[in-house]
């Protein structure tokens, strides 16, 4: 915060006991009662939670890594959000459908698609070569906020095919639209807001507030606590700490029911924190200071989960180097594949222009066929 | 046969178009029980119901917005922009999304969005209801442009627009909403993206689209008064250009001139002119000519008039190519 008067209009108390902030799982790795969620989870599941955040972590740590010796034009880390990507990520089912920013490598790892399509983006083979509608996982959308209409549109999609609130659970649906505390104040997420609202569409709007928009803090675009708006737009809106996987899981899927029943939109904060720069281009030193980082670290959200993995021994020394183990191999995986990934043909960027070719465009390619070959045996 | 207006054409296609495939909808302001302001949508959602004719809240954006999550669901969403000067507020979405996604998925998501825009001026209206965008959307890959000048092509080409997997621009120009022609719906029409000539002649080749064909029209009869020869092209598709018809006929009379109310600088008559230069460099016997609006804002209507090229102003250029 670096208006300190702002600070308890924004932040959570700190002792845990903040009503309107649901946390199951405290930084020190203990479990909480909530009135209105509760995580249902077995040791088993929790554990399998563990296993995502180490990966993703991992996934995004190697990648970072591999910006730094310019394998990848740029990245945008989601290092101290894992926890609101995976909790939020496994409350869907296969049949929902997630639109995400540029920076929820978590929810791609959760809906299966192959770390290697995200940096074939940031690496610029490609602009994402994942199928959407196989993973239920849309195109990473680099516009701030227009994706939260996507996600409304398809939702209102799912109830002209019957498939919200018919009481079938292996049918009725639901969308997640994944946003930043910045774009919130984009007029497309607030126009999301009002189509969801009034069409009643099965959406749930996931806010991962990490309290920074590159270099502009939350007092630069909201004056009350974000998930209080979703009152003016006539939804509920939740606040849970982004940083506790089974909280973030907890109040997902229950917003996630609430939508495929055809009870309508809700809005969830994930208080959270971008622990690293906004993308590999960003300095944050220039704008933040370091102990805000520091009381951060403390609430990090895989260390807690260890914690209660350790304290309850939930898990043994054969789990933690089983996931140590799997997270140096998808490391080497992520790092071999983008090595080897192959350039596109420049000819190839006439092909999906469109979906019936124009004339005119296949003239263009071709004659730029003929221009390449014409240097054919020149060196 | 039945004499129809355009504005009814069109009606009747979108009609055809939603009883042929149930993924159609169509949304916008106004669309629902009003019928459209300009009635295009009239007695659509009383037939289809609320769900398939959207009534939307007061938000360009969040019109074509949703369109895009609606496609990738597989809908087929028809949406009415109310009045060419409103459609900005949707251009991002436009320009970086429907545009785009086909592109960027690798075919994988594709958009069959149709963007229905009145345009042009000529109707004595207030600011922002004038406008001829269509040259912003021709300039942006992964967009077809077309525009209809007449009844006719209203009802088959709104139903191709909607068949194509791409998404298409579709320009109307609202001033000749009233217009009337004979339809006969059982004949085969032309494709979507094809150029036509709708009057011969030898002299002096006019290209013109939407609103502007009957103002060409009606210069090559007062021009045939002259004993001057004009062969009218209806553009009829702007992106992708079918420039096959313009081709032939530049050839054959070595003049053009391109008329548009947009306004001349940057606008399609650039592009038009560029290609005629490119392909019948040798065959012209002057400068392709360019008729359009000023290259100023729209103005108030009492003198919109002046600004938008009328029989004079298309004869002024006649003459000019014939003077060289």
């Amino acid at each position: 915060m670096s208006d300190p008067a702002l600070a308890t209009v924004f932040e959570p108390s700190e002792d845990g006991d903040d009503p309107e902030l649901v946390q199951l799982l405290t930084p020190e790795g203990e479990r909480r009662e909530h009135a209105d969620y509760s995580c249902d989870l077995d040791d088993e599941a929790i554990r399998g939670f563990y296993r995502d955040l180490v990966l993703t972590r991992r996934i995004d740590t190697e990648a970072t890594a591999l910006q730094r010796q310019g394998e990848l034009g740029i990245w945008a880390a989601c290092l101290g959000q894992e926890a609101a990507q995976v909790g939020s990520a496994r409350a869907m089912l296969p049949q929902d459908f997630a639109f995400p920013t540029y920076r929820e490598h978590g929810v791609a790892w959760c809906r299966g698609v192959d770390p290697l399509y995200l940096l074939g983006l940031f690496r610029g083979v490609d602009q994402g070569g994942w199928d959407p509608r196989e993973t239920g996982f849309g195109l990473y959308t680099i516009v701030i906020g227009a994706q939260t209409l996507h996600a409304t549109g398809y939702a209102m999609g799912l109830q002209r095919d019957g498939v919200v609130g018919s009481g079938d659970e292996t049918k009725d649906a639901a969308v997640i639209a994944y946003f930043g505390d910045g774009a919130t104040s984009q007029g497309d997420v607030n126009e999301a807001f009002i189509w969801a609202s009034v069409f009643n569409a099965p959406v749930v709007f996931f806010c991962q507030n990490n309290q920074w928009a590159i270099s502009e803090p939350i007092e630069r675009q909201t004056r009350i606590p974000l998930y209080q708006r979703a009152l003016g737009f006539g939804f509920p809106g939740v606040r849970v700490d982004g940083n506790d996987v089974l909280a973030c899981y907890a109040v997902t899927q229950a917003a996630l029911r609430r939508a495929r029943e055809g009870s309508g939109p809700t809005f969830v904060e994930a208080y959270t924190y971008r622990m690293g720069a906004h993308t590999t281009s960003d300095d944050p030193t220039r704008y933040r200071l370091n102990d805000e980082l520091d009381r951060w670290k403390a609430k990090d959200p895989i260390a807690r989960v260890k914690a209660y993995l350790d304290t309850s021994k939930a898990a043994d020394d054969d789990f933690f180097d089983g996931v140590a183990r799997e997270s140096d191999e998808i490391a080497t995986h992520v790092r071999d594949g983008c090595l080897s990934m192959p350039d596109p043909s420049v000819l190839s960027i006439f092909d999906h222009v469109y979906a019936e070719q124009t004339p005119e465009l296949a003239e263009q390619k071709e004659q730029y066929a003929a221009y390449l070959s014409s240097f054919e045996g020149a060196h | 046969m039945a004499q129809l207006t355009l504005a009814k054409a069109l009606t009747n296609g979108l009609r055809a178009a939603m009883e042929a495939d149930p993924k159609v909808l169509i949304m916008g302001e106004d669309v629902g029980k009003l019928g459209g302001v300009f009635r295009v949508t009239d007695g659509l959602q009383k037939d289809f119901g609320e769900d398939r004719v959207i009534d939307t809240p007061l938000a360009e954006s969040g019109i074509l917005g949703t369109a895009v999550g609606l496609a990738i669901r597989g809908y087929r969403p028809v949406c009415e922009i109310q009045f060419d000067g409103f459609v900005y507020p949707a251009y991002d979405q436009i320009v970086s999304q429907v545009a785009k996604l086909h592109f960027r998925s690798q075919g994988k998501l594709p958009m069959p969005i149709v963007i229905r825009i009145p345009f042009g001026g000529g109707i004595g209206a207030v600011e922002h209801h004038s406008e001829s965008p269509e040259a912003q959307f021709a300039h942006t890959a992964g967009l077809k442009v077309v525009a209809v000048s007449n009844p006719v092509d209203g009802y088959f080409m709104i139903q191709q627009a909607i068949a194509s997997d791409d998404p298409v621009v579709f320009f109307e120009p609202k001033r000749r909403y009233w217009e009337k022609a004979e339809l006969d719906e059982t004949t085969a029409p032309p494709p979507l993206h094809s150029s036509r000539v709708v009057r011969e002649g030898t002299d002096v080749t006019v290209l013109a689209y939407g609103p502007m064909v009957k103002t060409a029209l009606e210069a090559a009869l007062a021009a045939a008064e002259e004993g001057r020869s004009l062969e009218v092209i209806d553009l009829r598709t702007l992106s992708p250009l079918d420039m096959g018809p313009v081709t032939e006929s530049v050839r054959k009379t070595g003049r053009a001139v391109v008329v548009h109310e947009a306004v001349v600088n940057l606008g399609m008559g650039a592009e038009v002119a560029a290609r005629i230069t490119e392909s019948c460099f040798y065959e012209l016997e002057a400068p392709v000519m360019r008729v359009g609006g000023f290259d100023t804002p729209y103005p108030p209507s009492r003198v919109e008039e002046e600004y938008l090229p009328n029989l004079d102003r298309v004869l002024d250029a006649v003459d000019r190519s014939l003077g060289y």
